[in-house]
């Protein structure tokens, strides 16, 4: 995975290279270069197959982080690609004419992270989450727990205590 | 048949459902046909299907979302409920990607355990599937069958694990026990009816006239559509590509066993079946050889530290399995707290349902859609985690 890396820098900025076991290594590349560098693995090196392709919010330094991951199923060996992207204006080109499940995960990012993937089809398209007016869920900012507590009305169940509900029942002169 | 369909724009069919030409005709969720919770939106003109859109988030229950706020160890029993008829791939893989990052090394015995667990609940899924493909084609009869000796195998779980569905039996750094006394020879009665069940689905299902001929030429995937849809398991084996994680990514003890990747080349509804069927009788096989050969002595599981307040090293890492369906995945990223920065789920069912279902399903009868569904084995909870 070593070699692979030495000879994609010489064409592509890459940048973090991890190697977290033989067959699985990560490498961070500048959002520009991302969809040659996707075409050039899945043309020129056999990275044929798309596995995922997610996003990591990372809250702290304002960053979403995406992840394209990629399979060789001549070598069997995995390569993620990570892209990092301004939290603020979180736009990134469309992969959807590499593979065409791309758009279905693209579709989802935009819901769940509100990342932008202009010319995708049906990106703007509510996937799960129809008619929700709030903020896109999965980022980190959003709590659930805070939302649930604000939007819904917690009734407070009528519970009794049985022994003295049946001493209140069977004997109320007592 | 070419002015049937509607005229393409912009990569989206355009028609006028005022014109009395096509009718937009609703499938699911509450259909007796589809798989789990989804809906297809059919666009029909006469009984042909001339566009499909799946629509998804009837179950949707925020996994991935939960698991962001919880320890690791509570992130367990979650993971389990992705995918309700085969959950030991999910629990088998959140511990994998764990013990990825933490370096943590399994005992051989919990190896043994984990692979027996996995082929046996492989087992429990196909028979569930069986269920789904003989009902959507109209054979009642073999679904119940089928189902009756899936509920032999769970009985065989409850046993060995406490629980029918959600065994939560792989825990991080190993097994929770090993299998109780007298197991072996139940395994093998139960082994021994359904392999007498899958003769007898050979002459009722694959040799019937009316499942061959519903089955046989619908829903082809060709070989070059493979890659360009992300389309894995017996899907693609079905369509004569020879892939198997098993075989290709070796995990657990899958390297000792004596098997081999069985395909098809027809790629259409029938030839999925019959891999299937084939897998079937491999995951017997399976089970066999390693109840015979799985030592009986030795730990367990490793001691871990308090779970409570374990923390991970900052990492990302990703796992993969074979699960019916096909290649299942978790990517984790952890950034060295005790709770996990993201974890992503990688199921199959996300590309076969949404992307690949569309795209089969136009130019199909009305009324084999379900068969066609059912071919592609989708499990809703994968899509919406």
């Amino acid at each position: 995975m070593k070699q692979l890396d030495t000879e994609l820098s010489k064409q592509f900025t890459l940048s973090d290279y991890v190697e977290q076991r033989p067959e699985l290594a990560f490498v961070t590349v500048e959002k520009q270069q991302l969809v040659p560098l996707l075409t050039y693995l899945r043309d020129t090196k056999k990275y044929t197959h798309l596995v995922t392709l997610t996003a990591v919010d990372w809250l702290e330094v304002n960053q979403f982080q995406l992840t394209y991951l990629l399979h060789n199923y001549e070598t069997h060996t995995d390569i993620g690609i990570r892209v990092k992207l301004d939290r603020d204006n979180p736009v990134m080109e469309t992969i959807h004419h590499l593979w065409e499940q791309a758009r279905v995960y693209q579709r989802e990012l935009h819901e769940m992270f509100g990342i932008d993937f202009p010319g995708s089809p049906g990106v703007e398209e509510p996937m799960i989450l129809e008619g929700w007016q709030g903020p896109p869920v999965m980022r980190r900012d959003f709590d659930t727990a805070k939302y649930s507590l604000e939007t819904y009305d917690h009734r407070k169940r009528d519970t009794r205590e049985p022994e003295i509900y049946m001493k209140e029942k069977l004997y109320p002169e007592d | 048949m070419s002015d049937k369909y509607p005229p393409i724009v912009n990569g989206k069919s355009v028609y006028d459902l005022e014109s009395g030409k096509y009718l937009k005709m609703w499938q699911g969720p509450q259909h007796p046909g589809v798989t789990g919770n989804m809906s297809l939106e059919l666009i029909i003109s006469g009984d042909q299907i001339v566009d499909c859109k799946t629509h998804v988030g009837y179950l949707h229950r925020g996994f991935e979302k939960l698991m962001e706020r919880r320890r690791y160890i509570n992130c367990f029993p979650i993971v389990c409920r992705i995918c309700v008829p085969e959950p030991d791939t999910n629990e088998y893989l959140f511990a994998a990607a764990m013990e990825d990052l933490m370096g943590i090394e399994v005992p051989e015995r919990a190896k043994w355990l984990r692979t027996l667990n996995m082929e046996l609940s492989r087992l429990a899924s196909f028979l569930m599937w069986i269920g789904g493909q003989s009902g959507a084609f109209g054979h009642g009869t073999v679904a119940q069958w089928a189902l009756a000796h899936r509920d032999f195998v769970l009985d065989l779980f409850e046993e060995w694990t406490g629980a029918r569905i959600y065994h939560m039996y792989t825990t991080p750094g190993g097994v929770r026990g090993g299998t109780p006394e007298g197991w072996d020879n139940h395994v093998e009665r139960v082994l021994q009816g359904v392999e007498k069940f899958l003769t007898e689905v050979n002459h009722v299902m694959f040799n019937n006239a009316v499942f061959k001929s519903r089955a046989v030429g619908l829903g082809i995937i060709a070989p070059d559509m493979i890659d360009r849809f992300g389309v894995v398991g017996p899907v693609a084996r079905g369509s004569g590509i020879v892939r198997d994680t098993r075989k290709d990514n070796p995990y657990l003890i899958y390297d000792q066993l004596d098997f081999n990747i069985e395909t098809e080349t027809a790629g259409d509804v029938y030839a999925r079946a019959m891999v299937r069927w084939k897998e079937m009788h491999q995951a017997i096989s399976l089970i066999r050889q390693i109840i015979k050969r799985m030592p009986r002595t030795g730990p367990l599981h490793i001691t871990l530290p308090n779970v409570l307040h374990l923390k991970v090293p900052a990492g990302e890492t990703y796992v993969r399995a074979e699960s019916t369906r096909g290649e299942y995945g978790y990517y984790m990223v952890s950034d060295g707290t005790i709770y996990p920065r993201k974890i992503t789920v990688r199921g199959p069912s996300y590309s076969h349902a949404m992307a690949l279902l569309e795209h089969l399903a136009v130019g199909v009868n009305i009324a084999d859609t379900h068969g066609l569904m059912l071919s592609l084995h989708t499990y809703p909870p994968e899509i919406e985690r």
